[in-house]
């Protein structure tokens, strides 16, 4: 379906040469067909799809242009908004929720002439590396069925790799974009914080969630962020003035380029050979290809691992406290409305949920908040320093995006922390703020997929994707293997 | 804080703070894996942190403000189809114990 | 051993904004339940705050007449309790860093410490239903959101109050400083403006602090003073007895006239503050904060000096009119437009019959029918010697029912006052001849009879001229006549 990419679909839409509907039928069948097994979508939202797709045909019949997305299907993580489509953040808590608007996101993709074709698949709130903590049921890795796709974007990065949908997002706190996109073997951005809008975006942990594409290729990639990132004056926290462009420069080069490859990063703990020799395969492409590569430290990296799980949950107890069963979805029935609230909300979040709000709520009580809480900002500072040291003299970072390729489903749910422990190469990024990117590279001996990490500084996307552009040609060439 | 030990007491006391309903299989489960969480979280006071500023935000923005007007407000009847109970143009809760702040 | 009471004010006041204070929602009493409603205030999920900038503005007008210090950097904080009428579970407020600190209002030549000024959000209304609307006895509750997320200032002074009277005299100069800048309506009956006080007692001299109780539920000046001072009755008899005070929310109670202990679950709070993370800092720069002061109305203490100087009216006076700024507005373009007749006759109108009609229609000083130079035109009318007082007290009575002009009213009934010499003589040679027996009973009689019969012959003065004679020259040539003929 996609595989002259994103924009030779669109143009295909816009010049007539094929129907929207044509394409969003392609789109629909290949779910009717996979789905079943993969889990990826929660919600194919099939009348809705067609409509606009119909709706697409019309604007190009009547000589419009219906936009840069025209008639591409779209899966969408069920963390976003969709007005008057349930939205359920993989949670039974969201039972029969169905939002009153829409996230900016979501309005900007349609607006864009794409066709929403359905909601993903999520670990519940987002709090998750495997998609195995939804309430819904566990999705399926496309390349090996009895694997996780990673999370918590997991179903969106699953549609993608199955080839359902050419183009989807989700979101990432601490590497629930990139490390299932790298589980998956597609590309996935988490872009500099505040460069898409969070409106409509059920937040986990505010300061640290970002909205990001996956795509086929780092391409469709760039075309998807450029569609949905810009100001929205409806959050607080979004960047000001216009959003770099990323597509022009793509394919550019990387000829002076100097990439860091990051230290801490490539010799965590538990790290699997065949990633760590993908991430110096990967280096050593570069450098064929004319950047200059050497090795930097980032001292606090490791430890920003430490500061997430104390950050995050924190935000997270706060933002999951109006899910108490008074205005919407779930409620358990009680004789006063503590005992309400306590009900619904123990009957209608899983384990993981009520582990990070015991956590949260934990480090940011009396007599604790400065030894955890505070004590995680601070490090948080530390973190920013050292990533503004290194860009000082290099342009963008490379690492693994995750110590492993996919494991085994079941393999960590019993084990909280090695769960927490597949992020730590991705955590860092979230909390300073900068952008970062998974690009496919290679296979391990079991022929799962091996992703590498590209970092930049602040609005640094349009060199993070020309790099990654230069590392998808690579692996395309063969050099990765 | 280091190496602390997550009693069944801190559990408990923390469950009502968060309103969670746990049975006591989740107290003891909690206690177990919020110790051992921690003891990693810990490792945070190992940096030297002294006289370094918090960080609350990736961003340094300031004074994002809107204009005092007048936007769209939502339709009633959507607000209390949504709600598990209503009445008389309101939702209804069960009774209220504690306080208002 | 005598004990002193020590009191703080917690005060609460709505910004008479046009929206909400992280959306776009009105911000209006009285609109029907749940309808003025949007996901920021209802706190759906995916929404975000965005600050309201007329808050900060009216914030900031606050630092400035307050006396306030504004820091370079304010950051809002979540509070964190579970609540059925915040929406979000948590209150977006203002904690270790608030838009004002270090503040002082005087009261009556008292100094008042003022802690500081907060931004937060208000919660819901909430209505509990059975039980005789009484929280704890109440079968189950319901919510109205039209309320939550309505900006609000909390203004917290020092401990520096030391009885309900000043405490009073501290909410009523704050209420004037509030509506002089614009910025509250400061309605207690509608809730605009809520306080809370806190009330302890030591040994009179004692520079300590006692265990503070927190007195809530007063909804007007009069239950702050009643609360307080049951309050401070209530610890210092149990200071008397020697029993301890425990530190607690007490509810005053309007109909019994006490407070009474909250009858609530064993809990603390622990509201695990942190810094809002959709929420930016505000940093007032210095264009935001000269175009403030630029704005600034004339604050109550300055109109009240002015007022006093310029006009030579009295304290009281310039009081009544500095507590009521539309009041005072009206007066000002009164005096304004006097052609004859001073500001002092414009304020004693003002303060009187103006202000008596006033609070017997509930109007403001705004919306009268009689424009301020219809005041000034009655007031020259006076001067001139066209009304007497009494004509002019119902010439502006109708002038403001129904808007016209007093010179109009004047015409209409023929209401000018006769100071035709000519015709008031011969007036009063009738009833001087008319009236022999009187006339020779005035002048055989005492001081008192004197005085009873000249009353008698004014009064029928007046009735000759339907009420219209010239009263200063009526006595005068009566006086001529009753003494001349008692030389003749």
């Amino acid at each position: 379906m996609s595989a002259g990419g994103v924009e030779a679909l669109a143009s295909e839409v816009r010049s007539g040469a094929r129907s929207g509907r044509e394409v969003v039928e392609e789109s629909l069948g290949a779910i009717e067909d996979r789905n079943p097994d993969l889990a990826a979508f929660l919600r194919v939202m099939a009348d809705e799809a067609r409509a606009a797709a119909d709706r697409v045909d019309a604007m190009v019949r009547a000589g419009d242009d219906p936009g840069p997305l025209a008639g591409v299907p779209v899966a969408l993580k069920d963390n976003f908004c969709t007005r008057g489509v349930p939205t359920t953040c993989g949670s039974k808590i969201l039972d029969g929720w169905r939002p009153p608007y829409s996230a900016t996101v979501v309005r900007r993709l349609v607006d864009a002439g794409a066709v929403i074709v359905g909601k993903t698949n999520l670990d519940e709130f987002a709090m998750g590396s495997s998609t195995e903590n939804s309430a819904f049921g566990a999705t399926h890795n496309p390349h090996d069925p009895a694997r996780v796709p990673g999370g918590s974007s997991g179903g969106s990065a699953a549609a993608v790799g199955a080839d359902l949908v050419p183009l989807s997002f989700g979101s990432d706190t601490g590497g629930s974009i990139r490390q299932p996109a790298s589980f998956c073997g597609v590309v996935g951005v988490k872009p500099t914080y505040g460069l898409v809008s969070r409106y409509g975006l059920v937040a986990f942990a505010s300061s640290l969630d970002q909205i990001g594409p996956f795509g086929r290729s780092v391409r469709d990639a760039a075309v998807g962020l450029e569609v949905v990132a810009g100001h929205d004056p409806a959050d607080s926290t979004s960047i000001h003035g216009d959003a770099p462009a990323v597509t022009p420069r793509l394919d550019e080069g990387v000829e002076g380029l100097r990439v860091g490859l990051v230290r801490e990063l490539t010799g965590v703990d538990g790290l699997q050979p065949e990633v760590a020799q993908a991430t110096s395969s990967a280096a050593t492409a570069l450098e064929a290809a004319g950047a200059i590569v050497d090795e930097v430290s980032v001292p606090s990296a490791a430890e920003a691992l430490s500061a997430y799980y104390l950050l995050a949950p924190a935000e997270a107890s706060s933002n999951l406290a109006r899910f108490d069963g008074v205005r919407y979805g779930l409620r358990v029935d009680g004789d006063d409305v503590e005992s309400m609230m306590a009900a619904t909300r123990a009957a209608g979040f899983g384990a993981e949920v009520k582990r990070r709000i015991m956590l949260g709520t934990y480090a940011l009580s009396a007599g604790y908040y400065d030894a955890y809480y505070g004590t995680a900002q601070r490090v948080r500072t530390l973190v920013i320093r050292d990533f503004d040291d290194v860009y000082r003299d290099h342009d963008v970072l490379l690492s693994p995006t995750s110590p492993t390729t996919a494991f085994a489903l079941g393999e960590r749910v019993d084990d909280p922390l090695a769960m927490y422990l597949s992020d730590v190469c991705t955590v860092p990024s979230n909390l300073s703020g900068h952008p970062a990117m998974n690009v496919p590279f290679g296979t391990d001996a079991a022929g799962l997929p091996i992703g590498v990490q590209v970092l930049a500084p602040a609005l640094g996307e349009p060199v993070m994707f020309r790099v990654a552009r230069a590392i998808e040609l690579a692996a395309l060439e063969g050099v990765s293997s | 804080m280091t190496g602390e030990r997550i009693t069944r007491d801190d559990v408990e006391h923390v469950a009502r703070l968060a309103r969670l309903a746990l049975t006591d299989d989740e107290v003891a489960l909690f206690s177990e894996q919020l110790s051992v969480i921690l003891e990693h979280a810990a490792r945070v006071s190992a940096l030297p942190t002294e006289g370094v500023p918090p960080s609350t935000h990736p961003l340094p923005l300031r004074n994002v403000l809107r204009p005092d007007q007048v936007g769209p407000t939502l339709d009633r009847g959507e607000v209390l189809a949504q709600a598990p109970e209503a009445e008389d143009d309101r939702i209804r809760v069960p009774r209220i114990f504690g306080e208002e702040q | 051993m005598s004990v002193e009471p020590v009191i703080g004010l917690e005060v609460h006041a709505e910004l008479a904004t046009a929206t909400k204070l992280f959306c776009g929602c009105p911000n209006e009493f009285g609109a029907e339940a749940n309808t003025n409603v949007c996901p920021v205030c209802l706190g759906l999920p995916g929404s975000l705050p965005v600050l309201n900038e007329k808050v900060v503005e009216y914030a900031l007008r606050v630092g400035e007449a307050m006396h306030f210090t504004v820091p370079e950097e304010s950051i809002f904080a979540r509070k964190n309790y579970f609540y059925p009428d915040m929406p979000k579970d948590f209150q977006i407020s203002q904690y270790e860093d608030p838009i004002c600190v270090d503040g002082y209002l005087d009261v009556d030549g008292a100094r008042i410490g003022v802690e500081r000024a907060h931004i937060e959000e208000d919660t819901g209304k909430t209505t509990h239903v059975g039980g005789g609307g009484r929280i704890h006895d109440a079968r189950h509750s319901l919510i109205d959101y039209n309320r939550a997320g309505v900006p609000l200032l909390e203004i917290v002074s020092r401990p520096d109050i030391r009885s309900a009277e000043q405490a009073r005299g501290y909410a009523e100069q704050l209420r004037a400083v509030l509506t002089a800048i614009g910025v509250s309506d400061v309605k207690m009956e509608e809730g605009s403006m809520r306080i809370d006080a806190n009330v302890s007692v030591r040994p009179e001299g004692s520079s300590e602090l006692g265990t503070k109780v927190e007195v809530k539920n007063m909804n007007s000046l009069r239950s702050l003073t009643r609360a307080i001072d049951f309050e401070i009755q209530r610890q210092s008899d149990a200071w008397e007895r020697g029993e301890r005070i425990v530190q607690e929310t007490r509810h005053w109670d309007e109909d019994d006239g006490r407070t009474h202990g909250m009858r609530s679950k064993e809990e603390a709070f622990d509201y695990r503050y942190f810094p809002e993370p959709d929420l930016v800092p505000v940093s007032p720069d210095a264009g935001m904060r000269d175009a403030v002061r630029e704005a600034m109305p004339e604050l109550p203490a300055a109109r009240h000096r002015r007022l006093v100087e310029d006009w030579g009216i009295t304290d009281h006076d310039a009081q009544v009119l500095v507590g009521n700024p539309a009041l005072a507005d009206y007066a000002e373009r009164a005096v304004a437009a006097l052609e004859g007749g001073s500001a002092r006759d414009v304020v004693n109108w003002s303060t009187g019959d103006v202000l008596a009609h006033l609070n017997e229609t509930g109007l403001s000083a705004e919306v009268l029918p009689l424009a301020p130079d219809g005041l000034a035109e009655l007031v020259g009318l006076v001067a001139d010697g066209t009304l007497s007082r009494n004509l002019a007290q119902d010439v502006l009575a109708e002038a403001l029912t129904d808007g016209k002009r007093p010179e109009r009213i004047v015409a209409d009934r023929s209401l000018a006052q006769v100071s035709d010499e000519g015709e008031l003589v011969t007036v009063l040679d009738a009833l001087i001849t008319e009236n022999p027996d009187e006339v020779s009973r005035y002048r055989e009689g005492d001081d008192k009879t004197r005085k009873k019969l000249r009353g008698f012959f004014m009064g029928q003065a007046m009735k000759a001229t339907k009420g219209q004679g010239n009263p200063q020259l009526l006595n005068r040539l009566l006086d001529e006549r009753l003494e001349a003929r008692g030389e003749g």
